[in-house]
């Protein structure tokens, strides 16, 4: 069982790599969703089979799902993935990775001279878990009930697409141009106008 | 069962939120960011588990599910905000946002 979770640790963190190094945001998700299951097998040894359940459901099926959708509906091309190569060659942050490496190290080193003997991991199941989480932990069900509430209401009202006024559309033109003109090459027009047909 | 000293865990969700922070840091398009939040979220909720498991309690898994429901939340807000930024600029570039005025 050992093995099992070194060898999905070490995935998990290459693939993490792989998301924040992507140019494609569809690589990326695949990275992402491959290094979201290794984390739940991590959840499985670590003897948590509900909360690796709900990780491959929730984060790997539904969350991802979502940014997919997210994607197709902007319908992005290929010079976005140009874009990200244009940020992404900065040799800016070279010098403080490095650094921050440095202190990584740094907390490996305290975290690896005083250890804590190995400890046999007991399985806690669902209902432990079910019974804590609707017992003295009743009060969080209700509040995270009105946060996902609030999410439902906030993303409906920012996500609908409403009528501009006339100074918004102004601004967002200006906007546009200004940020398609450095490119040169693509010129998309502004589909402002197309905003306005409800 | 397996005997796994806590550090390793610790160490894994060390470094899986620091590659988020990292990303954060590194990229300019929102979806990235995103992504890289929920990445460090889900380390935040793994060091959750993991003590959890270590004292043989259920509530580091309770605190994984709301943390669970949290992200879930931001990034349904979060997305809807990258659509209306690109209806409304035609760009994911986080920098076009902070010459937005009131």
């Amino acid at each position: 069982m050992d093995i099992v979770f070194y060898i999905a640790s070490a995935v998990a963190i290459i693939c993490t790599v792989m998301v924040i190094t992507r140019l494609n945001v569809v690589h990326a998700l695949l990275y992402m969703i491959v290094a979201l299951l290794s984390v739940a097998l991590v959840f499985y040894t670590l003897g948590a089979p509900f909360v690796a359940a709900l990780e491959v459901i929730i984060y790997a099926g539904a969350i991802m799902v979502l940014f997919v959708f997210v994607i197709m509906i902007l319908n992005l091309g290929p010079q976005t993935s140009q874009q990200e190569r244009l940020w992404l060659d900065g040799r800016i942050w070279v010098g403080p990775t490095i650094l921050a490496l440095i202190l990584i190290a740094e907390v490996a080193y305290v975290l690896s001279t005083h250890s804590t003997p190995a400890y046999t991991i007991t399985e806690i199941s669902p209902r432990q878990v079910s019974t804590q989480m609707f017992g003295p932990y009743i009060l969080g069900v209700e509040l995270s009930s009105f946060l996902l509430l609030s999410a439902v209401v906030g993303a409906f009202h920012l996500g609908r697409r409403r009528q501009l006024y006339p100074e918004e559309i102004a601004v967002s033109a200006a906007a546009v141009e200004q940020n398609t003109s450095p490119q040169g090459d693509i010129q998309p027009e502004p589909q402002i106008q197309s905003d306005i047909h409800r | 069962m397996a005997t796994i000293p806590v550090e390793y865990g610790l160490f894994l969700a060390i470094i899986l939120f620091s590659l988020g922070l990292v990303g954060v840091l590194i990229r300019r398009n929102v979806v990235f960011i995103l992504l890289s939040v929920e990445i460090m979220l889900n380390a935040a909720g793994l060091g959750f588990v993991i003590a959890g498991s270590h004292w043989g309690q259920a509530d580091g898994q309770i605190m994984f599910i709301f943390i669970l429901t949290m992200a879930s939340a931001e990034v349904s807000v979060g997305l809807a905000l990258a659509i209306q930024l690109y209806h409304r600029l035609k760009t994911l570039d986080t920098n076009s946002i902070s010459k937005m005025r009131g």
